[in-house]
């Protein structure tokens, strides 16, 4: 018999509604099992075992009485530690809030109680949500479960080393230039950063507020379509959420990808991708033909430019949203202060890590009076036009598809060089820049046995049809990416 | 003096709109709750949260702009300004910057030389900050019922020339925004807050001087006082010989004097870049038409009114109109009687008096109404009419009862007056002798001798006319 941990969402929810297994055995499952490896993997900062078994013994009851919440009722779920959960830890992986207790639940954590989740637990990840390999986390290593030599990625990285790991049937991370996608690849799971709209925003401790999205990692597509049904959607504390309604994400899968139109852009096949990454998305390509898709490779150029956009738009607005952290209303505090300019200047120095100081330097200095125009005015000029390539690229194609990384996860400490790591976010920025859902699906090893994420982009609120053609990929290339 | 100043004013006005709620959260915004107990994540900037845009700040902040005479913005938006300082929870305020909701208004004052306009160059609407409160045994305590109360900032063109110049305009302000009912603008509970800008040159100059920014005032006598302090300030230091220097001050009203804050060498860059977290604001003519239509007539258009329907004098017609309150009482009273200005003479001497500053007139139109039917027809007179006020105060008494009640009907007989008169000037041969060797004061003596033996009820005209032909006969 296949082992709980080894089941997706879905396959635990369908024995559930059975009634083959219950809410409170599976829970116990992933706790044993989050005891077994989490010393290994480090992917929990956080694992609420008492509130589990607690909302896993609920659910149960509400089953026998025939009220389960949802189809996912007593389902557990991982949260990364960047989202605000009420009466329980919520850090960023940062000194700044090592002790830090919300009072408020995010909303997408009302969504998820509110359809029986079971919350196991908060997920390590980069420091306030920036980096790419969750070294940056101050709290905690995580560890790659395919190579435990190498990083999970990041920022989400707990996130994915969790699904990857059996330790979390699904997680939630949050995705501001492919924190969701990025470790998703590294580790061989599903992750989607949905449309800027689509998810609310509120109770996700703000990185960079245009661009943030929380976003589902999980064992395959299903899944993902699943754990997204259940986040997203209207919401009145978050004014750019979309007050449309969400379809049946589920419903839109298995209808193959036959008559789809896919862009490839020249752009993400050149030298700088790794050769194994590059031919595992040519590869993809012609399983799409073979699947009854035209496969065009198109020129986009205003993708190379995506990348600088991001960082200044990502950074000027990181610099404004971490300064509430002085160490006055909430969080760390420097002791043995007597002015408060002392308190703010030591509270953020001692308790910031180097890559969030960096990019508030960076953010600073691009809004400043002087620069202003030549940065910040700038890069919002270019996100406008990369918006405009985005949208008359879609008005011919359905699919836009690259690597999701020029490369696979790399050892501890490789990459030390803050623009090395920088240039790996290539490919996954631009989905946030304009807006749209892009998700990353598993499509291959590399020499090393080390996933490949293939990268698919649909235009603003086409989720329908990105999890159309993931899904299709994903049955062409062999399910859940072992 | 050797050569004559002029101060060059501009004001900068914050006035918290009474819209309930606070600006982006459902949290109450009533004036004097215990501290803390008007607060949520929200308010408290806590991480994760995001603000929600109440619609009712932008419509009255549209009536504002409108009754002003502002052209108002299709398109707006907010944007962050960025600084660190304790009563500001996320360390960012939410504001407008380079694309305010209201430009280029104006509104009228009345000065010596007659009516005056005054340059409005914006209206943006902003977040209040927090407050802070000293505390002896805690330091510095956070009261975040403030932080979030949604304020407009008014800004004028310097075209205020004198301390009284200003506080016309700043009356007039508050005036309109009482007038458009989108604020309570009470200077003391800080409702209405003040800060100034004045540079002083050789009058008939061209050029600036050096601006000086006084910050806070909040009263109109603070404005007045720390503009003649400093018009005084300026001009002493520019015929010694020195230059001023571009900085902030704050006045201290106990000594009537301002002192220096802190000086603007290096200009504070707050990093204005546009709030992410919230649309930009997006109004069509239609909703600007909606919203024209909901505010009620103005103070300058109930002026133009007393004046051309009821032949007010503009003196009085300015005065009826400073206070919403008192201008809506005099419509109500003045559709009851046809002695408009009697009503205004008495509302503006009498019954006003009655009243303690921000209480309520205790009297119904219709009682002060038929006071102004009785003052016309000379069933009553000026003294009788103060008693009979008296009288009505806080009750729902009728003036024809208690005028008979209380023995206040005027005695016009000539018959009684003469006699009276007659009396009086017997029983006074020095005032007469006074009379007779020209001293006005005289007959006002023997009048007020006359009036008070007649308990206050004798007509004073037919009174005076009858002392004087007595005293002329004599």
């Amino acid at each position: 018999m296949i082992a709980i941990t080894d089941m997706t969402a879905l396959e635990l929810s369908r024995a559930l509604e059975a009634r083959e297994i219950s809410s409170t055995e599976i829970t116990r499952a992933y706790l044993d099992r989050i005891d077994v490896k989490n010393g290994e993997i480090g992917a929990y900062l956080t694992v609420t075992y008492d509130e589990a078994l607690k909302s896993a013994s609920l659910s149960d009851s509400r089953r026998a009485r025939g009220e389960a919440l949802s189809a996912m009722d007593g389902v557990p779920v991982g949260i990364k530690d960047n989202i605000c959960t009420k009466g329980v830890a919520t850090t960023c992986a940062s000194l700044m809030l090592k002790d830090y207790v919300p009072p408020y639940s995010a909303t997408v954590i009302e969504k998820l109680e509110s359809s029986g989740a079971v919350i196991l637990g908060k997920l390590n990840m980069d420091e306030f949500a920036m980096g790419s390999s969750t070294e940056n986390s101050a709290l905690g290593k995580t560890r790659n479960p395919v190579d435990t030599s190498r990083v999970p990625g990041g920022s989400s990285g707990g996130s994915a080393a969790a699904v990857a790991a059996r330790m979390a049937p699904y997680a939630l991370g949050s995705d501001t230039g492919g924190s969701v996608r990025q470790p998703a690849s590294f580790c061989g799971v599903v992750g989607l950063k949905p449309t800027y709209g689509r998810v609310s925003r509120y109770g996700v401790v703000a990185f960079a507020s245009s661009l943030d999205q929380i976003g589902p990692i999980t064992r395959d597509v299903r899944d993902c379509a699943a754990a997204l049904q259940l986040i997203s959607g209207f919401d009145g504390r978050d004014s750019v959420c979309s007050r449309e309604e969400p379809p049946d994400f589920s419903g839109c899968l298995g209808l193959g990808i036959e008559g789809m139109k896919i862009a490839l852009p020249e752009q993400f096949l050149v030298e700088a991708v790794a050769p194994d990454v590059r031919s595992s998305v040519l590869h993809a390509a012609e399983i799409c033909e073979k699947l009854g898709a035209r496969v065009d490779v198109v020129s986009m150029p205003s993708l190379e430019n995506a990348l600088p956009t991001y960082f200044i738009i990502s950074s000027a607005e990181a610099s404004s949203n971490l300064a509430r952290f002085d160490g006055i209303g909430y969080g760390s505090s420097a002791p043995g202060i007597d002015s408060v300019d002392e308190l703010y200047r030591k509270t953020r120095s001692m308790y910031f890590g180097p890559e969030v100081k960096r990019r508030i330097m960076l953010g600073t200095f691009v809004l400043s009076s002087g620069y202003y125009d030549a940065y910040y005015k700038k890069a919002v000029r270019v996100r406008t036009l990369i918006m405009r390539e985005f949208n008359s690229f879609f008005e011919r194609y359905d699919i836009v598809m690259t690597p999701t990384t020029p490369d696979t996860a790399w050892r501890f400490g490789e990459r030390k060089s803050p623009m090395a790591v920088y240039l790996g976010d290539v490919c996954t920025v631009p989905a946030n820049i304009a807006g749209i859902p892009a998700i990353s699906i598993p499509c291959g090893a590399d020499a090393g046995g080390l996933p490949i994420g293939l990268q698919l982009f649909a235009k603003a609120y086409n989720e329908c049809g990105l999890l159309r053609a993931a899904c299709a990929l994903e049955d062409e290339f062999g399910g859940s990416g072992e | 003096m050797s050569r004559i100043y002029e101060a060059v004013i501009g004001l900068e006005v914050h006035i918290e709109l009474k819209t309930g709620t606070k600006i982006f959260c459902a949290c109450p915004t009533d004036f004097g709750a215990e501290p803390n107990t008007q607060c949520c994540p929200v308010c408290a900037g806590l991480p994760g949260t995001l603000p929600m845009l109440n619609e009712k700040v932008v419509e009255y902040a549209v009536k504002a702009g409108l009754a002003t005479n502002c052209e108002i913005a299709r398109y707006a938006r907010f944007d962050r300004k960025n600084y660190f300082y304790p009563d500001l929870p996320k360390a960012y305020q939410i504001s407008q910057y380079d694309m305010p909701l209201c430009e280029r208004g104006h509104i009228l004052i009345a000065t010596g030389d007659g009516e005056k306009r005054i340059g409005i160059t914006r209206i943006h609407i902003e977040e209040d900050a927090a407050k802070l409160v000293h505390d002896d045994r805690y330091g510095t305590l956070i009261d975040l019922n403030r932080a979030g109360i949604p304020l407009i900032e008014v800004v004028s063109e310097p075209d205020m020339r004198s301390a009284a110049e200003a506080v016309a305009y700043l009356k007039k302000l508050r005036s309109i925004v009482l007038y458009a009912g989108i604020s309570d603008a009470k200077m003391n509970e800080g409702s209405m807050r003040c800060d100034v800008n004045i540079s002083v040159r050789v009058a008939g100059e061209d050029k600036l001087g050096t601006r000086i920014e006084i910050k806070n005032l909040n009263s109109f006598v603070s404005v007045q006082r720390a503009v003649e302090y400093e018009f005084r300030r300026q001009v002493a230091a520019l015929e010694a010989g020195e230059s001023l220097i571009q900085e902030t001050r704050r006045f201290e009203p106990s000594t009537g004097r301002t002192f220096s804050m802190r000086v603007k060498e290096d200009a504070d860059d707050y990093r204005y870049f546009p709030e992410p977290d919230i649309p930009p604001i997006i109004l069509d003519n239609a909703a600007i038409k909606r919203i024209s239509a909901s505010i009620p007539p103005l103070p300058d258009e109930r002026r133009r009114t007393y004046m051309e329907k009821f032949g007010l004098s503009a003196y009085h017609s300015e005065q009826l109109v400073l206070e919403r309150s008192v201008s809506d009482f005099f419509d109500a009273a003045a559709a009851l009687t046809e002695h408009r200005q009697i009503l205004a003479s008495f509302i503006l001497s009498e019954v006003l008096r009655y009243m303690g500053e921000g209480d309520a007139i205790s009297v119904s139109p219709a009682q002060i109404a038929a006071i102004a039917d009785m003052l016309g027809s000379s069933r009553i007179n000026g003294s009788g009419a103060k008693k009979l006020l008296g009288a009505l105060w806080d009750t729902e008494g009728d003036p024809a009862e208690l005028i008979s009640a209380l023995d206040l009907e005027q005695l016009s007989d000539r018959a009684a007056l003469a006699e009276l008169a007659k009396r009086t000037i017997a029983q006074h041969p020095n005032m007469v002798r006074d009379y007779k060797i020209g001293k006005q004061s005289a007959l006002k003596a023997l009048m007020g001798r006359a009036m008070s033996i007649s308990g206050g009820k004798a007509n004073p005209e037919i009174l005076r006319e009858l002392i004087v032909l007595e005293l002329e006969g004599q």
